[in-house]
């Protein structure tokens, strides 16, 4: 086994047992810390596919910014003291199960039925640096500009709405 | 193969984490001893000539006592977070250079431990973890004085690493590279980034003064108000662990504005002296020991002369007067690069 291998089975274990912890811990700051945990095994994933420039922004993005922000509400809030979703209303109940397992049986039916696409072989230094961040910058203002720039504005428009939000008074 | 892969970095986060060890607990003894000097005392002189033996006494105290964990505190939590903030301070070092590529035996060896194609962002990365840390003591000790603390400290950090990021993008664009060794050797002569773009170098420093949670900006553990912050309920090895991070995050900023702002182990014109090649590394590796010394000294320095700030104005500064000059500065890096070019 390469070490490749190993590495990649190492962080999709933690990946795969964080992401069943994240849904069945009782307390949200546990499931928040799982999540978190989650997010640094997918960078080490991105880190065995080449992708460093992705794996390093998938930290900063969603382990360093937006989950503590998540922590944040979570701390504040105190939810475990609220009371659950299910508890007052059983329809919600069956829903959420019946859509669950659909959900999961159409992801092992991928798993089984789908085949794996990547034919491709590429040389080792090509897919060393298609994952540095000069390959992607390059690529994201040349090839990519439109959607690039679109979401800026989406970004944009995401910023002011929160600020009008914020506001206490409307006029 | 295994000497390339294994031994080499081994022997290398070794000597790394010795030297860091050894630097956070002597910074602990020059702060006592700078204060000192600041407020006309004299500062610790038992243990030892002039008390320099006075870091490994600290230690041995705090082995010794008790490890108290309150009743209402969350365990699991508890312990982790200290962990979390030496696991953060003591990882981020992995990507800064500290001397140019030198010879030893044949083989040219990079004096860091990795030389990765996004370091910057990797340090990056690492620092915006360490808020986890402290939101997560100031939560799990089940104190109202932590919890305000912690709070305090996500909300002071978040704000703080906006204009770093932006500070370090004017960096980025004369460099052309998110590669540490990179940035170093785009400051050759006296090209320093804090010659070329002083506004990004003040913001940089005051932000590194934020996210290190020191005076002026130490709100997450302001003792008059909070008692000791996100902090407060620890106690023996835990609190030294939070300590340690404290040191060893002054360290990382102090090295970041180095290899960022003051041309990293470069030493201008020093080629042009004819020096032999091992006695020129070495002074270079020297020069970068010496920069971070410098600028741990204006780190203690500023702690014993500014007072702290109030929270409001904390966050005033970051968001009206940071920021905007943090973008002034990338425009103004982006003008000159033009020209330059």
């Amino acid at each position: 086994m390469s070490l490749e291998t190993i590495l990649f089975y190492f962080f999709a274990s933690i990946c795969a047992v964080t992401s069943v912890l994240v849904v069945v811990r009782r307390e949200p700051v546990f499931s928040a810390l799982f999540l978190v945990l989650n997010f640094a095994s997918l960078a080490g994933i991105y880190v065995t596919l080449y992708a460093q420039f992705i794996a390093v922004v998938q930290v900063i993005v969603y382990a360093g910014a937006i989950m503590v922000l998540f922590l944040f509400v979570i701390m504040l809030l105190r939810p475990e003291k609220e009371k659950s979703i299910f508890s007052g209303n059983p329809t919600l109940q069956k829903l959420s199960i019946g859509v669950g397992v659909l959900v999961f049986f159409q992801l092992i039916y991928i798993i089984i039925a789908g085949t794996i696409s990547s034919g491709k072989s590429v040389a080792a230094e090509q897919r060393i640096r298609t994952g540095e961040v000069e390959f992607i910058g390059r690529e994201l203002i040349t090839n990519y500009l439109l959607p690039f720039e679109s979401i800026a504005f989406l970004l944009l428009a995401a910023t002011i709405g929160a600020l009008v939000i914020s506001k206490k008074k409307f006029e | 193969m295994l000497i390339d892969f294994i031994l080499i970095p081994l022997v290398k986060i070794l000597i790394i984490v010795v030297l860091m060890l050894l630097t956070v607990s002597y910074s602990v003894y020059f702060e006592r001893k700078i204060s000192a000097w600041a407020q006309n005392r004299i500062g610790p002189n038992r243990v030892g000539p002039a008390g320099i033996f006075q870091p490994f006494a600290d230690v041995f105290k705090l082995l010794f006592k008790e490890d108290i964990v309150p009743k209402v505190a969350n365990k699991p939590l508890h312990t982790l977070a200290p962990i979390l903030a030496l696991f953060v301070a003591f990882t981020t070092y992995a990507v800064i250079p500290i001397g140019p590529p030198v010879e030893i035996f044949g083989k040219m060896i990079n004096l860091a431990v990795v030389d990765v194609n996004s370091g910057v962002l990797l340090v990056l990365a690492l620092t915006s973890l360490g808020v986890y840390a402290i939101t997560f003591s100031g939560w799990s000790s089940g104190s109202k004085y932590s919890l305000l603390g912690g709070v305090r400290s996500s909300a002071q950090m978040i704000s703080y690493e906006i204009s770093m990021g932006f500070s370090v993008a004017g960096v980025l664009i004369f460099a052309e590279s998110l590669r540490p060794s990179d940035i170093i050797s785009s400051q050759s002569g006296w090209m320093w980034n804090a010659v070329l773009q002083p506004i990004g170098f003040l913001t940089f420093l005051t932000a590194s003064f934020a996210e290190t949670n020191r005076l002026p900006f130490d709100l997450p553990e302001a003792e008059p108000e909070l008692v000791g912050g996100y902090h407060t309920e620890y106690s023996s090895m835990k609190f030294a662990g939070f300590f340690l991070a404290e040191y060893a995050n002054m360290i990382i900023a102090s090295a970041m504005i180095v290899m960022l702002y003051l041309g990293g182990w470069q030493v201008p014109y020093i080629e042009t002296l004819g020096l032999s090649a091992g006695l020129q590394a070495s002074l270079q590796i020297a020069a970068f020991f010496v920069k971070i010394g410098a600028l741990l000294f204006f780190f203690i320095w500023v702690r014993w002369s500014i007072p702290r700030f109030r929270y409001d104005q904390l966050m005033d500064l970051g968001w009206k007067v940071m920021f905007p000059l943090s973008l002034l500065n990338l425009v103004w890096a982006a003008i000159l690069a033009m020209i330059m070019n």
